[in-house]
């Protein structure tokens, strides 16, 4: 054998492993593969790197990379990453850990995960709340085939025209192969009828503006169906919660409870609802139990609902979820606590307002949407193009004003002090 | 409290849990790619792109597919990616028709699910006496409504399906497209591509095959490989909100370039050295229900004697698996695949060293007296572990589901 690092044989190692099994040489472990398959070309890769090469390869391609300021949203939020965080969450104990199946021996991943579903259920008002899914956007997809599931026998579903594009991305994609009828509209609640199953809308629009939902649960369950709302976590420490706003399903992104952008993932769905729909959530369940001498313990619960049980009948195919990131947002809740909520959405909002005034001010834009309410993110719309803007802004450093809908979005959180803010609105002067 | 990788050995069939390599987490975290916002432009993102077309050029070399797209977060997901893009694929062609998808009875739970979330309509397949898709049983469920079969090969029981020539001919002749489900490509990294085998559509696990950690359930990366005719599907499929997980990309991205083309060829074979080694190792104890060379893993129906006599229940594959917690290793997959009643699921990777797979089988030994002389000490077991065996029953139903 070479001197490769992942590979502890000796050439005596493995002569002591071909004897036992009683074979002349490995090849004559693939004796059962057709000859026709086993590769004999070169394999089209590079010549094996050292650790120190590889550093300098990932340095240079890094240095490829434009280095910004980011004061844009849509999905992904530049929120402060506290230090402790990946010191925890890479403690090899969480992870280099399987799923933890064997609970005896998994107590640290299984405890995690029930303050995990604990925080979601306080966050969001909920019930119930499942270990993690994918994405916001697949729990949103898996929220909208729950109400199927929930409500029998119907076959459309509502969805607002309001959520996020990536979010919309992925439903359409979902919706399409199962055959469900989608409406897609601004006006949800005009949709409703004996034939809804469920409805999605944000709490947050596309545009950045607080949704009053008042009156949409009561619509929606006159009709039989489940509302299901999609929702920035780290917002619902400020705004009426999914209960409070009679949703039956909350879903989103836990990204910006402190997770780095990182070009878009891994980020980590979350996915709560009311105890009656309980049994029709994706997914791991973590549940608390007592071990044979009576001591409290945690388990995977509920699994009669998970593919290794019930196959093609499961309520989902999910199995791998998103267990680290769902470590890392609840370190993140649990060092920021309610107060530490509060002052991340505080600083965050007034940042934001204080740019849109001054965005305003520089005669450049119209504002889109006069006196509706917005938190960390809004959208205006621009006098000048909208592609030179963000390259102008782009050549100062700045990744801010993306394109939506004829308009473009900025972005401020806690991490972006005045000086920051006053010098993205002095680039946008210079358009 | 919690057992990991580096804790000790886990020999969890079908779950390839190989070393991870911590120059992976060095590269994962680097700041140059941890700021970057997923909408930028791509002319401020070159490195990170650079990062997907050169592993995506990697997983082509070593699975002989076209192209890859890295959207989904872990393999079920890439399962139901796959299977999107065979049913756009067929509806490309104005074929409607084809709506059912041929899953044998050894697949892992997620292929079924999977295709249920696509709207496919699941056909089951038997497995004949040898463990291996029986191709006869096969045939009269091929026809024009027939999208997909999904296979894994090697298969849950370890072995290899050999007539996988005459089963891609076969599948093909009908009109459907193969599907590999890459839970267990680790045993044909370096030596089998699954593109030459005739497949279509592959996902493979990032977290298994390629180092990256399993984080105790996510986050993974499940990308997609297709073959040429499916690469303007591609475009249709958005199963994840942004570019999918793009760091755990960087880790398998570092690992291949660790590995290189040098030592790439040895990834498998050593693999199924080790997984033969345990099996040879341990036959004489535990059944061993179909008596041939393996792959990465392999199957034991339970223990030869369970210790059962006169009033006392013998030693089940659970005893035996949470006996395995008291001598500091993780249990296999056990009760999975579905065919056996006491099956015990064993997959060692190239990463453990002779000592390693020594001790387990010294342990897995060990184990098996106990259970001759005292089942019932079995049936308590784990004796040492930091909790004793759960009320599971109560537990689902009475759930607790967080604090009150």
């Amino acid at each position: 054998m070479g001197t490769f690092a992942y590979f502890p044989h000796t050439e005596e190692d493995i002569r002591v492993m071909l004897k036992r099994i009683g074979v002349e040489s490995i090849d004559a472990l693939y004796s059962d593969v057709p000859a026709d398959f086993i590769y004999k070309g070169e394999y089209d890769l590079p010549d094996a790197l050292s650790e120190q090469q590889v550093r300098d390869f990932f340095d240079s391609l890094g240095s490829k990379n434009t280095k910004l300021k980011v004061f844009a949203g849509l999905g992904a939020y530049d929120h402060y990453v506290p230090a402790v965080i990946p010191y925890i969450t890479s403690r090899s104990e969480f992870l280099t850990a399987y799923t933890p199946y064997q609970c005896e021996i998994s107590q640290g991943t299984l405890r995690y995960i029930f303050e995990f579903q604990s925080m979601i259920c306080r966050l969001t008002g909920l019930d119930v709340a499942n270990a993690s899914m994918y994405d916001g956007p697949t729990a949103a997809a898996e929220a909208l085939r729950m109400a199927i599931a929930s409500t029998r026998k119907k076959n459309k579903l509502v969805v607002s025209s309001l959520l996020q594009e990536h979010v919309l991305k992925v439903i359409r994609c979902y919706m399409k192969y199962p055959g469900y009828d989608v409406v897609y509209t601004e006006d949800v609640l005009s949709e409703l009828g004996p034939d809804v199953a469920g409805v999605i809308v944000p709490s947050i629009s596309r545009h950045g503006i607080v949704q009053d939902l008042s009156g949409y649960a009561d619509a929606v369950h006159a009709a039989g169906a489940l509302l299901i709302e999609y929702c920035d976590p780290s917002a619902l420490a400020v705004l009426k919660t999914p209960a409070e706003w009679g949703a039956d399903i909350a879903v989103g992104d836990g990204q910006s409870l402190g997770i780095p952008l990182c070009y878009g993932g891994p980020y980590v769905g979350f996915m709560a609802c009311k105890q009656d729909y309980m049994r029709k959530l994706p997914g791991r369940i973590v549940g608390q139990a007592l071990d044979a001498s009576g001591k409290r313990c945690f388990v995977l619960t509920l699994q009669a609902r998970e593919q290794h049980i019930r196959r093609e009948k499961a309520t989902s195919n999910i199995c791998s979820n998103e267990s680290l990131m769902a470590l890392w947002v609840t370190v993140y809740l649990s060092l920021m606590g309610p107060e530490g909520m509060k002052k991340v959405n505080g600083l965050s909002c007034e940042g934001a307002h204080y740019l849109h005034a001054q965005l305003l001010a520089t005669g450049k834009f119209e504002d889109p949407f006069p006196g509706k309410p917005f938190l960390k993110e809004f959208c205006l719309k621009p006098l000048v193009p909208a592609e030179k803007l963000q390259q102008k802004l782009l050549d100062a450093g700045f990744f801010a004003a993306v394109s939506i809908d004829g308009y473009v979005n900025f972005c401020v959180t806690e991490k972006h002090g005045k000086d920051e803010i006053d010098a993205l609105v002095a680039a946008v002067k210079e358009v | 409290m919690n057992f990991g990788v580096d804790t000790g050995f886990y020999p969890l069939g079908s779950c390839t849990m190989k070393y991870n390599p911590k120059i992976n987490e060095e590269i994962a975290s680097h700041p140059a790619f941890a700021g970057l916002h997923p909408l930028q432009p791509e002319s401020t993102v070159k490195g990170a792109k650079e990062v997907e077309e050169g592993l995506g050029k990697a997983l082509c070399a070593i699975t002989g597919m076209k192209a890859f797209t890295f959207l989904p977060c872990a393999g079920a997901h890439g399962e139901l990616t796959g299977l999107m893009l065979i049913r756009e694929y067929h509806l490309a062609h104005g074929d409607t028709a084809r709506t059912k998808v041929i899953v044998p009875d050894s697949a892992h739970g997620t292929n079924p699910a999977s295709a249920n979330v696509c709207g496919l309509e699941i056909v089951e397949v038997k497995s004949g006496a040898n463990g291996l898709v029986d191709v006869e049983s096969l045939k009269p469920l091929l026809g024009p409504d027939i999208a997909a079969i999904m296979l894994t090969n090697p298969n849950t029981l370890g072995l290899f399906e050999r007539e996988i020539g005459e089963i891609a001919k076969l599948v093909h002749g009908c009109g459907g497209l193969l599907y590999y489900d890459g839970a267990n490509m680790n045993p044909l990294i370096g030596k089998v591509r699954p593109g030459d085998m005739g497949f279509d559509v592959l996902h493979l696990n990032l977290h298994k095959s390629f180092s990256t950690p399993h984080g105790g359930g996510g986050p993974g990366s499940g990308p997609v490989g297709v073959a040429e005719r499916l690469l303007p599907c591609l475009q249709n499929v958005h199963t994840s909100g942004f570019h999918g997980n793009f760091g755990v990309m960087l880790r398998a991205y570092a690992y291949i370039l660790m590995l290189g083309r040098e030592n790439v060829k040895m990834v498998g074979p050593l693999a199924t050295l080790a997984a033969n080694y345990i099996k040879e190792s341990l036959k004489d104890d535990y059944k061993l229900p179909i008596p041939s060379v393996c792959k990465h893993e392999f199957v034991f129906d339970g223990l030869i004697n369970d210790g059962a006599r006169d009033g006392v229940a013998g030693a089940t594959t659970l005893d035996v698996a949470k006996r395995l917690l008291d001598y500091g290793f993780h249990a296999p997959t056990i009760y999975f695949p579905l065919l056996f009643h006491q099956a015990l699921m064993i997959e060692p990777t190239e990463t453990e060293s002779l000592e390693t797979l020594d001790a387990f089988i010294d342990v897995m030994h060990r184990i098996a007296e106990e259970a001759a002389k005292d089942p019932e000490m079995l049936h308590s077991a784990p004796h040492n572990a930091p909790i004793g065996r759960p009320d599971e029953t109560t537990a689902a139903r009475q759930p607790v589901l967080k604090y009150e």
